[in-house]
């Protein structure tokens, strides 16, 4: 004790409680952060922003261009999936949350449960279009057909006038907002009390990518996706309501005058009524600026016809 | 000079060596050290606690018949967990088939055969495959392997198998180095002893060396698997995720769920402590008691194989 120098003691504390002392301030540092930011309300502010795969393109989108508007608002944008948002909106981790669809009635119960009350926002309209590869001869099927390909029924493209081919099935995975839009309008047949699901062997893709990149290169695939993640290199299936009724083409035009029959709302969703910073975001996506970017993107505006609120 | 300084410093170590030593100093260092023991064992103990609490409410949820069920569509309230345990078994089977063979013979050619500059080109080169992260392997799986798979005949390119190519590239750096070091490991004098005898090169490897090696191979062979039933991203890219049981010829070329990709792409949607929530602990519960198997029968086989060397 007499020369603490020498003491090995002294450096494996050293060793030991430097690391924990620094981990535990990190850990402090990173747990203050959110109070500091997310309370602004004039000058420097972050909106979190979080949710669907179908929107979070549209939302990059907008966030670039309200750069320009309010340079002092930086916005963080990601994807996962609207399930994915909507928890996050409920465990208070993001500001406003992304959804394909409407939050369902015991998500909003869940909310209120964590003391969340979610106010919903329409921000923009989205047809689904259904897609197959190229060299698919298949060009229109009515939603009947679809739900039989989709719940397995139809096992080869031949029944409904293609090749003798097995039919391989592609949708999103479970968390998407778009899986269970296509679940209730497509497989479903829109019809409440119908308790049809996917076919055990459908490909559950984790992105919109995967869908695309699948129909591509499988002859005989069959997928679904946003119209606006839709390219020249996957043939849209035009899609007749029921038998007898006309083939529509998804577009942007048919998608907002109603008569595509897989078109729906896009939406928002913040913890109560928004405030400062939020609602001047929220504001200029619904006015003429932000519309212009869901144009541009292949979506379509609100307004832009019969199908502006609610889904179809 | 030199020797003089060489001299005192010798002296003064000596007297450290009888000094008194800092008692209390001591101590701190043997609890740090029996700390850092106790903290593995502590913290499997409580992980294992921490998924038990999470997931036996879903017994509670979820009746045992449905949990063992043939059907996984949690959005519908179906949790059959047979798929996803088909799925894992079934991927990590294909890859313990193609990397086996291919990792131990590998190891026997590092370790017995190659010429000694070869053996340092290609050791090293085996290490850093191990450090290659999952997600890129995956990606490449995805991008280059898929199709490849799918031009071969498969119906889609993202099946079981490959998945299980892909995770027998992951789990081979492991298998060979582990296995190359229990090879290296064997006493020179069991070798020359051996070849005393007239044994050849070939009865030597086969007869002396590899039964002698024979614990540190089987590690190195459930280290690997443990390595493919727990991989993760990899797998979620390129099996195409549908809880489907296929049991025909063409089992290896359908896609399957497995276990980990499941909680995976699930995780994030469900809201804390709903059946689903607890279902997906659930399945975390059944992969850590395979692991724990797994590992357990590895110590069996390595504790009776050094028991029988020591007995003889």
């Amino acid at each position: 004790m007499r020369t603490p120098r020498n003491s090995p003691a002294l450096l494996f504390l050293f060793l030991f409680l430097l690391p924990a002392i620094l981990g535990v301030l990190s850990i402090l540092a990173c747990a203050r952060r959110p109070d500091a930011t997310g309370a602004a309300a004039g000058g420097d502010a972050a909106i979190e922003n979080k949710g669907s795969d179908t929107i979070v393109n549209l939302a990059l989108a907008w966030a670039e261009a309200y750069r320009a508007v309010r340079p002092q608002v930086s916005i963080a944008v990601t994807g996962g999936g609207t399930g994915t948002g909507i928890a996050a909106l409920m465990n208070g981790t993001v500001d406003i949350a992304n959804a394909s669809r409407r939050m369902k009635e015991d998500e909003i119960a869940a909310a209120r449960a964590q003391g969340v009350d979610p106010v919903e926002h329409t921000i923009a309209i989205d047809a689904l279009a259904v897609i197959v590869n190229l060299e698919n001869p298949v060009g229109e099927l009515t939603i009947g057909q679809l739900s039989d390909i989709f719940t397995g029924r139809i096992s080869n493209w031949h029944e409904v006038g293609g090749r003798d081919a097995p039919i391989i099935l592609v949708s999103r995975e479970t968390n998407s907002g778009t899986h269970v839009y296509f679940l209730d309008e497509v497989v479903r047949r829109g019809e409440k009390e119908a308790v049809d699901i996917f076919a055990p062997g459908t490909l559950l893709m984790p992105s919109s990518v995967g869908i695309t990149s699948e129909v591509r290169r499988n002859p005989n695939a069959i997928g679904y996706d946003g119209l606006g993640y839709v390219t020249a290199e996957e043939k849209m299936i035009a899609v007749a309501a029921e038998a007898g009724r006309p083939h529509v083409m998804p577009s942007v035009a048919t998608a907002a005058d109603g008569t595509y029959p897989l078109s729906r709302a896009l939406y928002m969703y913040t913890a109560g009524e928004p405030q400062g910073e939020i609602a001047a975001y929220l504001a200029w996506i619904m006015g003429p600026a932000g519309q212009t970017i869901v144009r541009k993107l292949g979506f379509v505006p609100l307004g832009a016809g019969g199908a502006a609120s609610g889904p179809s | 000079m030199a020797t003089r300084f060489d001299a005192t410093t010798r002296d003064e170590a000596r007297a450290a060596l009888h000094r008194e030593q800092p008692v209390i100093g001591e101590r701190v260092i043997e609890w740090l050290i029996r700390l850092s023991g106790v903290s593995a064992i502590a913290l499997v103990i409580l992980i294992f606690g921490f998924l038990m609490r999470e997931g036996i409410p879903a017994l509670k949820d979820v009746p045992l018949a449905a949990l063992l069920g043939s059907r996984w569509y949690p959005i519908t309230g179906l949790y059959g967990l047979a798929p996803l345990i088909f799925g894992s078994l079934l991927v990590t089977l294909l890859a313990i088939l193609i990397a086996v063979p291919i990792g131990l013979t590998t190891a026997i050619y590092l370790g017995e055969m190659a010429p000694p500059l070869l053996r340092h080109i290609l050791k090293p080169m085996v290490e850093i495959l191990a450090g290659i992260p999952s997600i890129v392997l995956g990606f490449l799986g995805w991008v280059a392997l898929a199709p490849l798979v799918q031009r071969a005949g498969a119906p889609t390119g993202l099946t079981a198998f490959t998945g299980g190519l892909i995770l027998a590239y992951m789990a081979l750096p492991t298998i060979i180095s582990i296995a190359e070091d229990a090879i290296d490991a064997v006493p020179r004098a069991y070798r020359d002893g051996a070849l005393a005898l007239g044994a050849t090169d070939w009865q030597t490897t086969y007869r002396v060396v590899l039964p002698a090696a024979r614990s540190g191979l089987v590690t190195a062979v459930m280290l690997g698997i443990g390595r493919a039933i727990g991989e993760t991203m990899a797998v979620l890219m390129v099996t195409g995720n549908a809880a489907n049981i296929q049991l025909d010829r063409n089992m290896f070329f359908a896609p399957v769920r497995t276990m980990t990709a499941t909680i995976a792409a699930e995780m994030g949607e469900v809201s804390q402590g709903s059946p689903h929530y607890h279902v997906l602990f659930a399945v975390a519960i059944v992969l850590f008691i395979i692991t724990f198997a797994i590992n357990s029968i590895a110590a069996r086989i390595i504790g009776a194989t050094s028991r029988q060397r020591s007995g003889e």
